[in-house]
């Protein structure tokens, strides 16, 4: 949570999402805010609806009923190309099917802000530079993206959102692929980031125990629905996990960070 | 400036630059797309164009003095040169640019390198719809020749639109079942040009094997005229679009993500490259594979870049395509060969090896 900031308009609100796919309903009114800076961890087990509710967020799905709403304007009155230069999406899948160098892939997110015939100036550079040096992929610049591995790749398209300057990113699974370091790396970035610009980050976890180390909220979802939203101490209890996950859980302490985790108690 | 670096030689896992990046001025030497390497890749190609086209228009089957041709009007040196050659050249270089800036649009639609105007059959279609318009506008007494492209561009859209929509399965466009649907599609409107070749005599119009065969004989300069002009505002229509088919190649979803109107883009490929198929077949007939192989060679060489690769491939299939033309006209002199048959003689391997390739890869990651 933010503290006692005076905030304004949230970075984004969500009321009452219902939607589905034909028809099988997928959500069924879930409510989220997120303020300026924070980190909100989408948390359910697999078919929860976690993918749908940041395809939703992000715009790329219209909701059945319910509204979404960046900066305090309706989703919906955002031209694409504006948007894109507010929110910025990270997804599960993500390649090029030509070959394109790293910072070919980096530049891409300031296609936004770019007319469809500008080149990218100076500036443009010198962000695609900063995007890439703090995530360490300054040395892969010319590197053509299909010949990096998977979690070196999930970086670059992590890089490219940031490239996007944008107020709301969201991730689909940032940490699927990565090794331990890089994990401690992109949320320690994710958190400068958070501080520095204000950026929100809504994002989507497998691991219950990276969610619990640096999410300031999380929203525990089951079938559609909302089982919790709140701190990690109020939401990632005993019960709940055992309610959505339907296993003996141990949730305990972690020694050296102090942060909640969680440990399966299935013998 | 042209970056020689980019060029994956051989084995592709090796890093290809390690980009020297100097924070103070900004540069990524050779791993971006800087209009100064655009300048120069394309004024080099530029050139390469012209030498080719000047050595087309200088030789042929008849050996003609380029300097009595151009200097003395009354010579028959001069006629060869200004009525056969140069138009035909002329249109080899425009025919040659079109199929390779389509190749080069359809394969970032379907996000796959064995995309073409031929494979796809979207040229078969557009022939069909030349033959059709000639075969009307014959029996009515002649009609505007645009008719004739229009009626090529109207049948080219037609087949573009129902090969898009055939080979996609569950929403999703299958490379597999869209160069299946091409073939299909391929032999039915070929079959359709000989059923309608069997029914109206078409041979004082034009040649079948023209048609099939894909072939550059004798054109006037106002079909010149007319085939550039709609190429031109196909051409045009696609550069607008070429940052949203960078994007497009990260997949739809990402691409709408970073603002662009998949549909729209959609909308404008599949028009714009009717349009140009349409004109092209509607004086060429089916050339195969330029399209294909153009755009191909110049990504491994220059990058993906589309901003670079739409253009170049215009200059690319221009200079390939007369090259190929002036070796069909010479290869069996005095007789000549339609120029498809030598595009699809270097065409077809290459297709082969592109298709193992593309196998052996998994394809969109």
């Amino acid at each position: 949570m933010n503290g006692g900031t005076a905030r304004t308009a949230p970075a984004l609100t969500a009321r009452d999402l219902v939607v589905g796919y034909g028809e099988r309903q997928v959500l069924n009114g879930v409510s989220l805010e997120v303020g300026a800076g924070e980190l909100l961890a989408i948390l359910g087990p697999n078919g929860a609806g976690k993918s749908t509710l940041l395809s939703l967020l992000g715009g790329s799905i219209r909701p059945w009923r319910g509204s979404v709403e960046i900066l305090g304007r309706p989703i919906e009155e955002f031209e694409r190309r504006a948007l894109a230069r507010v929110l910025a999406s990270v997804r599960q899948e993500s390649g090029a099917a030509f070959p394109f160098t790293v910072l070919e892939v980096v530049l891409m997110g300031r296609a936004p802000h770019l007319g469809p015939l500008r080149f990218e100036g100076t500036r443009d550079l010198a962000i695609a530079h900063a995007a890439l040096a703090r995530f360490g992929l300054l040395p892969l610049a010319g590197r053509f993206i299909q010949e990096l591995s998977g979690g070196e790749r999930r970086r670059v398209f992590i890089a490219r959102a940031l490239a996007q300057e944008p107020a709301i990113a969201l991730l689909d699974e940032p940490t699927a692929f990565l090794d331990l370091k890089h994990v401690g790396e992109i949320f320690a970035l994710l958190k400068q980031l958070r501080a520095e610009r204000r950026m929100a980050v809504i994002a989507t976890f497998h691991d219950l125990n990276v969610a619990a180390q640096y999410a300031d909220r999380i929203l525990l979802l089951k079938d559609g629905v909302a089982v919790g939203c709140g701190a990690p101490e109020e939401v990632l209890t005993a019960d709940n996990l055992r309610q959505v996950y339907e296993t003996e859980v141990y949730v305990g302490r972690n020694p050296a960070t102090g942060a909640l985790a969680v440990l399966s108690a299935v013998r | 400036m042209t970056a020689p670096s980019r060029i994956p030689s051989g084995s592709r896992s090796t890093p290809v630059s390690t980009a020297s990046y100097e924070p103070d001025t900004g540069t990524f030497e050779g791993a971006y797309l800087s209009p100064a390497r655009m300048a120069a890749v394309l004024g080099a190609m530029a050139a390469l164009l012209a030498v080719t086209m000047i050595v087309a228009v200088a030789y042929g089957t008849v050996r003609i003095d380029l300097y009595r041709a151009l200097t003395q009007p009354a010579t028959s040196d001069h006629a060869i040169l200004f009525s056969a050659r140069l138009p035909r050249v002329l249109m080899g270089a425009v025919v040659g640019a079109i199929l390779a800036a389509v190749g080069a649009a359809l394969q970032a639609l379907v996000r796959n390198p064995l995309a073409e105007g031929g494979i796809l059959g979207i040229s078969g279609g557009g022939a069909l719809g030349a033959i059709l318009a000639l075969t009307v506008g014959y029996r009515l007494g002649g009609g505007p020749v645009a008719i004739v492209p229009l009626c090529a561009f109207a049948m080219a859209l037609l087949s573009t639109l129902a090969v898009y929509r055939l080979a996609q399965v569950n929403g999703r466009l299958e490379p597999f079942s869209l160069l299946l649907i091409g073939v299909i599609f391929n032999a039915f409107w070929g079959a359709l040009i000989l059923l309608v070749n069997a029914l109206v005599d078409l041979y004082q119009v034009h040649s079948i094997i023209a048609w099939l065969m894909g072939s550059l004989e004798a054109p006037t300069y106002y079909q010149v005229a007319l085939v550039a002009a709609m190429g031109l505002g196909g051409f045009a229509a696609l550069f607008i679009r070429a940052r949203d088919m960078n994007l497009l190649s990260l997949g739809d979803d990402a691409a709408a993500d970073l603002g662009v109107s998949i549909e729209a883009v959609r909308r404008t490929i599949f028009i714009a490259t009717s349009l140009m198929i349409g004109a092209a077949v509607s004086v060429s007939g089916i050339i195969n594979f330029v399209g294909l192989i153009v755009p191909h060679i110049l990504r491994l060489a220059l990058g993906a870049d589309h901003r670079l690769l739409l253009p170049a491939s215009v200059l690319g299939g221009a200079a390939l395509l007369v090259a190929a033309d002036l070796i069909a006209r010479i290869v069996i002199a005095p007789a000549e060969l339609p120029v498809g048959v030598i595009t699809a003689l270097c065409g077809g391997p290459f297709f082969i090896y592109l298709l193992r390739r593309e196998e052996r890869r998994s394809l969109v990651t």
